[in-house]
């Protein structure tokens, strides 16, 4: 019994310790929670709003890019996509089957679904078909009880009505590549089908065109499906662009070339501001906004006419007779020449042991400036070359817009060139000769201008002197252009030249007049050799331009002018491998004119 | 309660059952109810999957209970070492089946339960120990020669659950006979023997180690190391406790188990899960209702006649028991100790554990309902 009690009194004494254990041990469970629920807890509250929130972006509107009128030249257009939901379809290759005869889907693109559906979860919308046709909407929508899990998705696409009349100078935009997201961090970036500029204004003005993203937060569960929509903001929509171009000039001018490659620029030449600016032939920039095909591209890229090239800033030609309008402006402000000075072409000139021809191979006699120009006499040209020196022609050239590029937001701009002594020493490392001063007279050897420097050109002298210069921006208030420093009456002397080639009898493009009462233009013909027929072409019998490939022709200038007492309109026109100054692209400018005319561009 | 003039008398089944503890049922009862909101909130507002069943097998739990509290307690004194035998028997049948080739199998199907031999264990373990230890003078207690046979009552069920391989319940069938040991009078100094030679062993038994056990130790000591696998349940289960606060998210508002971040938020993680709903007060309540059942355990060994040792120690075995339950599984819900896989009695979802405490509770109140007389033997 004793001893029992001994036995108890442990048992008793040690299950009072045990509790007191127990107790405390529970205390520190009580502890614990307070440590994570409360001192801790505001840590843990983020972590599981972390869990359960899915924040997105959401790409806003892009900004429209407008011509002078409001006419959209660039507009996002809503775009249908039909999605499936793997998980809500009973039989998907059922489904699938019925989509590809309703869709035309073909056997590559079923199995990039079949293998999208495998990679995600079930639940996760996976593309069937984007850009949806009315039509195929309709069809999905009757049949849409047939197929659970199928919805049609909305979203805005960018798109460009004037397809090829635009693509030059507008561009495209496209999806973000690797390269984008290293130089720019912008969180639009990510956004999942988030389209940028790739060329064009879309480019240059893609940050001010993107506008603000859209928030969208949702609450999601472990396995990333989407439970329910917190929180949505729509995005802003991107500032619109509006530009100087008036679209239906820009059409005009774009049909006026018919199936000849070139291109074309018509400034407003009192401000600058550019009409029209047509690269022939160009592209459908819609091709690229979903991600051209290869065969699209390879069509593209080896076309000889050069599609993708923009060739009224990247062309870089010889202007040809045309320049005869800077050297005449030139010579009369230095006083080698007078209105009335003349000199005699007798169809060649000797310099050295060199002899130059004129076009005309009987020569033209004696003329003054006026009629140089008119009858685009190269001795005249030579000679004033000559007596001018290189150095200012090229100052004048300068003062006239040649050789610099504009600010007018495209890339790819070409600078041509104006060559000088300096220039020449610099880029050649030769000494100039006096057989290039001649050259460069009637525009050829170094000399290279491209469409949009030499409308410049000729809208600085036709406006009365003012150094205008081009800009696509539509500007309520333009910046007054300053004067330059050439004598009026010079300026009326080689206007009365470019209205003597159209107007006068025996004018180089008599037969471009404008179709028109009442409106006469002025203008200058322009033709360039690409390569000279060699003496072996010669003996097969080639001896007309005509007679080469189309690409080594010669290519032919005409800038013009119109009305020509109070000058609104100037228009350089250049035709690849054309031939004739006067007999392709005179017409053309000249179309373009008329309709610049009919327009009464405001 | 009622007063008799000869304690030593039998009672008529009125009697025991009038001599029950109904706080502490009412106390059970509280606490499976808060286990079923929380089951139908986890099921997303929804009786079923869980909630229902749960509810259903609560309600066969505690028939079992009041049968087992409504039985002669001397009837456990007799099936103490049949049922022990019983039981190791078992374990070695589901240990072989599993081994044959059914992969690690620990249960037989009983239809509304699973029976785990290892959880029956747990009593018979208790059962046996009391009754060695009954039987036993204090000297032979605090003998070696007189620990050797209780020594081998333990570790022949603790190696055979181990190998199952199940680490939790060994471990936990260990620390309650250690616990049982140390109420029966066997020196401190034993103990702390045992302690610096099992610490000493440790990197040996470290080699013996299941790889997913060496993970979830390792885990435990570092769970961001392994966000995605084994320590995602750790991070998940303490982001929804801690963002819990101290009032709560609101019941069938906790995002963690609803939206599936928590995993095991029905059974193991399941007190995670309430405590995001119900914040620190949820939770310290949980807490308090468990220690007023833990305390009544030890009121009602204390409570018991005097010369009813062998009812003594199966309430402080049975009661160390369940207190093990809850400081484990909530230490391991909360960070303290290393994820093993208990499951927090009552509340958590899972039959097995019901029919183990509600067996164990029975078995207290049985003993505590013949308070006032001694022990036929």
């Amino acid at each position: 019994m004793k001893k029992s009690n001994h036995k108890l009194r442990y048992l008793l004494k040690r299950s009072l310790i045990m509790f007191s254990i127990n107790i405390l041990l529970l205390f520190i469970l009580v502890g614990r929670l307070y440590f994570l629920q409360i001192y801790q807890g505001e840590k843990y509250a983020l972590l599981a709003d972390n869990n359960r929130m899915s924040r997105r972006l959401t790409a806003p509107p892009r900004g429209t890019i407008n011509d002078r009128n409001g006419v959209e030249l660039a507009v996002n257009i809503q775009n249908f996509q039909a999605m499936l939901i793997p998980e809500q379809s009973r039989n998907i290759d059922k489904l699938l089957a019925d989509l590809s005869s309703l869709l035309n889907l073909d056997e590559t693109e079923i199995e990039r679904i079949k293998k999208d559906i495998s990679r995600h979860q079930r639940f996760v919308p996976v593309k069937i078909k984007d850009n949806l046709s009315w039509e195929e909407v309709a069809q999905l929508m009757i049949h849409n009880n047939l197929y659970p899990g199928l919805i049609i998705d909305e979203g805005l696409i960018r798109s460009y009505p004037f397809k090829q009349y635009t693509a030059h100078p507008l561009g495209y935009v496209g999806s973000v590549s690797e390269a984008d997201l290293k130089v720019s961090d912008s969180p639009l970036l990510q956004v999942p089908g988030f389209k940028i500029g790739k060329s064009g204004f879309e480019k240059t003005y893609d940050e001010m065109l993107r506008g603000d993203a859209g928030r969208q937060v949702y609450e999601i569960n472990a396995y990333g499906r989407i439970m329910r929509e917190i929180e949505k903001k729509d995005g802003v929509k991107g500032t619109d662009l509006d530009l100087t171009i008036d679209i239906r000039l820009q059409k005009a001018a774009y049909d006026a070339f018919g199936n000849e490659a070139g291109a074309a620029v018509v400034l407003d030449v009192h401000t600058g501001e550019i009409l029209a600016f047509v690269s022939v032939p160009s592209f459908d920039p819609n091709l690229f906004v979903d991600g051209i095909s290869i065969n699209n591209w390879q069509a593209l890229i080896n076309d000889e006419k050069t599609p993708m090239t923009d060739k009224a800033i990247a062309g870089q030609y010889s202007p040809g007779s045309t320049f005869k309008i800077v050297v005449a402006l030139a010579a009369l402000e230095a006083g080698v020449i007078t209105p009335k000075s003349t000199s005699y072409c007798s169809g060649k000139m000797k310099l050295g042991n060199h002899l130059f021809h004129c076009w005309r191979h009987n020569g033209h006699g004696h003329l003054n400036v006026v009629e140089a120009i008119k009858h685009s006499c190269d001795i005249f040209f030579y000679e004033t070359a000559l007596k001018l020196g290189i150095e200012k022609i090229a100052a004048m050239s300068h003062k006239l817009g040649l050789g610099q590029m504009y600010n007018i937001g495209l890339e790819n701009q070409k600078q041509g060139v104006i060559p000088d002594k300096q220039w020449k020493q610099e880029k050649l490392k030769q000494p100039w000769q006096k057989g290039e001063t001649v050259i460069a007279g009637i525009g050829q050897g170094y000399v290279l201008v491209t469409p949009l420097q030499l409308v410049t050109m000729l809208a600085r002298v036709v406006n009365g002197g003012y150094e205008v210069t081009p800009t696509f921006i539509k500007n309520d208030t333009p910046p007054q252009p300053k004067k330059l420093d050439i004598r009026e009456e010079n300026l009326a002397i080689v206007k009365q030249g470019m209205f003597e080639v159209v107007n006068g009898v025996g004018g180089t493009a008599t037969r471009a007049r404008l179709k028109l009462k009442d409106i006469k233009m002025g203008g200058k013909t322009g033709t360039t050799q690409v390569r000279r027929i060699s003496l072996k072409e010669r003996a097969q019998g080639i001896r007309r331009d005509e007679d080469l490939p189309w690409k080594w022709r010669n290519h032919a200038w005409f800038m013009a002018y119109a009305p020509h007492d109070n000058p609104k309109y100037a228009v350089a026109v250049i035709v690849e491998h054309g031939r004739s100054g006067s007999g392709v692209a005179a017409p053309i400018a000249s179309k373009i004119l008329e309709q610049a005319i009919k327009l009464d561009i405001r | 309660m009622t007063i008799r003039l000869n304690q030593n008398q039998e009672l008529s089944l009125k009697e025991r059952f009038l001599n029950l503890n109904f706080l502490f049922i009412a106390i059970i009862i509280i606490l499976a109810y808060i286990g079923c909101l929380t089951l139908y909130s986890v099921a997303g507002a929804q009786l079923f999957p869980w909630a229902a069943n749960q509810a259903a097998r609560f309600g066969i739990g505690l028939i079992i209970m009041f049968s087992a509290a409504l039985i002669q307690p001397e009837i456990y004194y007799k099936i103490a070492t049949p049922f022990y035998i019983f039981t190791l028997i078992l374990l070695v049948i589901v240990d072989a089946v599993g081994h044959i080739g059914m992969g690690a199998q620990r249960w037989i199907n009983l239809g509304f339960f699973n029976l785990q031999p290892s959880e029956l264990m747990k009593i018979a373990v208790v059962l046996q120990l009391s009754k060695y230890f009954s039987t036993v003078p204090l000297e032979s207690i605090k003998s070696i020669k007189g620990i050797i046979i209780p020594i081998i009552l333990v570790a022949v069920p603790v190696v055979f659950i181990m190998i199952q391989p199940d680490l939790g319940t060994s471990l936990m069938i260990l620390f309650c006979a250690v616990a049982m040991f140390y109420l029966a009078g066997v020196q401190w100094w034993k103990f702390a023997l045992a302690i610096g030679s099992a610490i000493a062993s440790a990197p040996l038994l470290w080699h013996f180690l299941h790889d997913y056990q060496k993970n979830r130790i390792l885990t435990f000591l570092d769970p961001e190391k392994d966000p995605l696998n084994t320590g995602y349940n750790i991070i998940q289960a303490k982001i929804a406790l801690g963002s819990g606060g101290l009032w709560c998210k609101g019941f069938l508002s906790g995002t963690q188990s609803h939206l599936r971040f928590l995993p095991e938020s029905h059974t193991d993680f399941i007190f995670a899960t309430f405590s995001e709903e119900f914040g620190m007060i949820g939770g310290s309540l949980v807490l308090f209702l468990n220690l007023i059942l833990i305390t009544y355990g030890y009121w009602f060994a204390f409570r018991i006649h005097h010369n009813n040792y062998f009812g003594k120690m199966v309430i402080l075995g049975l009661n160390t028991n369940y207190f093990l339950y809850i400081f484990i599984n909530i230490a391991m819900v909360t960070g303290l100790l290393p994820v093993v896989g208990i499951p927090l009695p009552l509340i958590s979802y899972g039959g097995t554990v019901i029919l183990s405490v509600m067996t164990s509770f029975g078995i207290m109140l049985s003993f505590y309902a013949n308070r006032d007389r001694e022990l036929k033997q």
